[in-house]
């Protein structure tokens, strides 16, 4: 197991130089000069823009930009932003926000995508079953941002069960909200593979096998069925756990929080190669560990799995 | 639970003389299909008794399975179960769902078909027998281990702290059918019911864990329900038997009676359809594989006088010795394997694993060569090879004057090849589009290889149904519309369209019901008589070879350790892998099997 371990952590390391390379070349290929962009309406002082662009290295070719981010990723001086603040600081500050909101968004959809999709499951064809699944439907099926503004104007504003915006501390009592309408989407998929899965190991021989020993219902479905129902639901959520970092842009728009989705979107629209390469690598890392987390969490679910050969 | 009937261990219970342990009354079970209720059982009437056997028999339909699964309440939620099933004088059916449960495990274990899948395949053997234990007695974790770890031994595994710690998945199919006894045992069930207990099993294992049983009714004094097509396991085990037809019970009586006396037309013709492997029957050609193990062991036997069974060795030698004069084989060989390896080639990081090793093989025109093995020993995977799907590691494989040992993968000389070899696959339910009409499928080899268009395509599509004995409006119907037995005339129909010179038949009839498969097994016999093809005949069932081949090439990991003509293998077989395979074939008389239990122990234990 250890070896497996260290082949995955080895792994990183492709992964890490390709995401960045890939990242800063997009970045590099956007339309438009990030210098001129920032004097805004004003004309431009050619002096200060030159200046501005050999302090960013952005009159030097690709390679050279490329080679001198990475070197100043591996002394562990990621440079400053636009406005000079330090790069490390920035993500030191967005990132514990969104971790907070996606760790919440996610045990939302793990609890009750796993619950609501055990009991449709169990009662396949009975009315809750049919209207859980209806429900899933029509919440994959309205956007996202619909649905944020829906939540948020009628039980932040109306109905006033929750804050409808996100104070700068962004406490987990401010991120409620948001983490639900973050973890929406995700929550139905979850129901409906938790719901599959336990109707498919419903009629597994070993579950009559348990059934025929004299266990009660509950215990069949506790220790024998879920377990192995969960299998296919916890690499759902591993790799959902990545998307839901990155993904949390829409959201965090909607109800303004300070985390990575708000401020990757600030440093796009300004160009700001280093800042949104750094995020983007982050979160490419977080991406990669959450996966190495999903495959080991699926050794221990299930004996079958073994990585060392 | 004091009320029941405590059956003492000291008195040595003869079959049928104990207590009665279940009795069912008109027991009826219908299943709910598109609101209407269709019977699976009507009104069934049998008891068991202490130390008994009763084998339930029917084929696949007939309602074995579903009305002993309605003794526990195992049904799905759609089914109806009236009528009475009592366990030792108490009712069992229309009780509380908490009353059933205490009895299940407890005083009713099952043990199912597939060990495979019977087991949770998330926790270890050991937890899982713990958990019954603990369920049904107030017991210490400690002590539900230690008794655990006793049942184990009794189910003779052989390491029985390992198997309590492993996993189902590391276990072999017969360890995981001994762990799945020994939890239906771990309570002292007063009633065991096998459902199919060794249907999944290698015929050697199958004959391992049928002892098991037997070893165990003497010593556990349970009444046991055995729920099976197989007439050799019944006639190895049972002390009784109900034989069951579309729901009803048909005939019972001791197995002596069923098997010599058969009263009932569906009785006899069962018995009849059944292959019976070397039963030394009156029949011109019928191997007495019996006599032909004694004499190839010098094992003598207690079950057959000294003298009687020298005359049937000596009539064993001479059905031989005539075998011997019969024509030798003309013309080029269509399928020639010169030490032929085949391996599955490497994929990612799961290396290339050798299959077959050294393989010598012959099939000469109008040839039957039946190709037997175990599970695992490289029986299909010379099957496959020979059609070009696996390619040939070392050695030559010649198919059709070819050599298509070195070539490419779905290349033009395969292609050429194949359109000279029909294949027939073993699951007639999936080898078959379940989205082409099945005149589709029949029609496709030919339509691709370019023989026959438009109206002349249908015409020939009409001649192979009828050749199969197909009514020809069946060519628009989908698979789904036909039987099993129907849908594997289909696969022989199309594996026969190109007039092959070579069928390989993987295991055809594998899945069928014996009285289906008789019939099938006489169509592929008269097919290949009237046209003269040559056939590599893949199969684990040594009765179906006896009934068909030639010529049988024995297999054991991935080697042929014994070749020769039908009446080599069967009335003369050297190998001690041949003898011990021919040995653990059950006969379906009880009589008979008696003798071939006595002469698979001496076997064994000569070898040992």
């Amino acid at each position: 197991m250890a070896t497996y371990i260290l082949k995955r952590f080895l792994q990183l390391i492709p992964v890490f130089l390709g995401a960045t390379l890939l990242v800063y070349f997009l970045v590099f290929s956007l339309p438009g000069d990030p210098i001129v962009a920032l004097f805004g309406d004003k004309p431009v002082n050619e002096a200060v823009a030159a200046k501005l662009r050999a302090q960013y290295h952005l009159d030097q070719p690709f390679w050279i930009q490329y080679l001198l981010y990475l070197k100043s990723i591996f002394t562990f001086d990621l440079g400053q932003d636009f406005s000079g603040r330090p790069i490390a600081a920035v993500l030191g500050e967005v990132f514990p926000v969104t971790a907070r909101l996606a760790i919440m968004a996610l045990i939302f959809e793990a609890v009750f995508g796993i619950i609501f999709g055990l009991i449709a499951g169990l009662r396949k064809g009975k009315l809750f079953d049919a209207t859980v699944l209806v429900a899933s439907l029509i919440v994959i099926g309205i956007p996202i941002f619909v649905l944020g503004f829906l939540l948020q104007f009628t039980i932040g504003v109306q109905l006033g069960w929750a804050k409808p915006t996100v104070s700068s501390a962004a406490t987990v009592q401010d991120l409620i909200l948001p983490a639900i309408v973050l973890g929406l989407g995700s929550f139905a998929y979850v129901l409906r593979l938790t719901r599959t899965s336990v109707i498919e190991n419903m009629n597994a021989d070993y579950v009559r096998t348990a059934t025929a020993k004299g266990l009660s219902r509950f215990r069949v479905v506790r220790v024998h069925i879920l377990r192995n129902s969960l299998i296919p639901v916890i690499t759902f959520l591993g790799a959902d756990l990545g998307s839901l970092m990155g993904g949390a842009i829409v959201t965090e728009g909607i109800f303004n929080v300070p985390g990575v989705g708000n401020r990757l979107y600030r440093a796009v629209l300004s160009g700001e190669g280093p800042t949104v390469v750094s995020i983007v690598t982050v979160l490419v890392l977080i991406y990669c560990l959450s996966n190495l987390l999903v495959d080991l969490l699926y050794a221990w679910l299930d004996p079958r799995i073994r990585y060392d050969s | 639970m004091t009320d029941f009937i405590t059956v003492d261990p000291a008195q040595p219970s003869a079959p049928g003389k104990g207590d009665v342990v279940l009795e069912v009354r008109d027991l009826s079970v219908d299943f709910g299909v598109d609101k209407k209720w269709v019977p699976a059982a009507i009104r069934l009437n049998y008891e068991v008794r202490a130390g008994e056997v009763l084998a339930i028999v029917g084929e696949s339909g007939s309602g074995k399975s579903a009305s002993s699964m309605a003794l526990l309440g195992l049904l799905p939620s759609n089914s109806r179960v009236s009528g009475s099933v009592k366990l030792a004088g108490k009712e069992l059916l229309g009780g509380s769902e908490a009353n059933i449960r205490a009895v299940r495990g407890k005083d009713v274990a099952v043990i199912f078909q597939e060990p495979m899948t019977a087991l949770n395949p998330v926790y270890t053997v050991g937890a899982q027998i713990v958990e019954t234990i603990r369920l049904h007695n107030e017991v210490s974790p400690d002590q539900a281990r230690e008794r655990a770890l006793r049942m184990l031994e009794l189910v003779e595994l052989p390491d029985p702290e390992k198997a309590f710690r492993s996993y189902p998945h590391q276990l072999s199919g017969g360890q995981r059918q001994r762990a799945m006894i020994a939890q239906s045992l771990s309570c002292d069930p007063k009633l065991l019911i096998a459902d199919e207990p060794t249907t999944a099993l290698d015929v050697t294992v199958q004959a391992e864990i049928l002892d098991l049983m037997r070893n165990l009714r003497n010593k556990l004094d349970s009444a046991i329900v055995l729920i099976t097509h197989d007439m050799g396991v019944v006639a190895d085990l049972a002390d009784r038997i109900a034989v069951m037809r579309r729901g009803v019970i048909v005939e019972t009586g001791t197995a002596a009676e069923i098997f010599h006396n058969p009263k009932h037309e569906y009785t006899k013709a069962l018995l009849d359809a059944v292959p019976h492997l070397g039963q030394g029957g009156e029949a011109d050609g019928d191997v007495d594989v019996t006599a032909a193990l004694a004499a190839a062991t010098q094992a003598d036997l207690e079950a057959i006088p000294h003298e009687e069974l020298l005359r049937r060795e000596r009539a064993n030698a001479a059905a031989l010795a005539a075998a011997a004069e019969t024509a030798k084989p003309q013309g080029d060989p269509v399928l020639e394997l010169t030490d032929v390896a085949i391996e599955y080639p490497k994929q990612g990081r799961v290396p290339a694993f050798r299959a077959v090793e050294g393989a010598n093989l012959a099939i000469y025109p109008g040839q039957v060569v039946g190709l037997v093995g175990e599970s695992g020993s490289g029986k299909t995977t010379i099957g496959r090879a020979a059609v070009g799907l696996l390619p040939v590691a070392a050695g030559t494989m010649k198919v059709v004057g070819q050599d298509i040992s070195a070539a490419k993968r779905n290349g033009r000389q395969l292609h050429e090849m194949r359109r000279h070899v029909g294949m027939v696959f073993q699951d007639p339910s999936s080898s078959l589009n379940p989205r082409l009409p099945i005149g589709e499928s029949i029609g496709e080899p030919m339509f691709l290889a370019g023989v026959a268009k438009g109206a002349e395509l249908q015409t020939r599509i009409e001649a192979l149904l009828d050749q199969v004995e197909l009514p020809r409006n069946y060519r628009n119907r989908y698979p789904h519309e036909l039987s099993g037995g129907q849908k594997q005339r289909v696969g022989i129909a199309r594996a026969l369209s190109l007039k092959p010179k070579l069928m390989v038949a993987d295991e055809p009839t594998s899945a069928l019901d014996v009285s289906v498969q008789a019939k099938v097994l006489e169509l592929f016999q008269n097919l290949q008589k009237e046209l003269g093809f040559a056939c590599l005949f893949v199969t684990h069932d040594l009765a179906v070879v006896d009934v068909l081949a030639d010529r049988i090439c024995v297999m054991q990991r991935g080697r042929i350790v014994e070749q020769g003509s039908r009446d080599q293998i069967l009335r003369n077989p050297q190998e001690p892998y041949t003898q011990r395979l021919l040995a653990a074939v059950p006969l379906p008389d009880p009589e008979k099997q008696r003798e071939r239990r006595e002469l698979r122990a001496q076997l064994l234990s000569g070898a040992s």
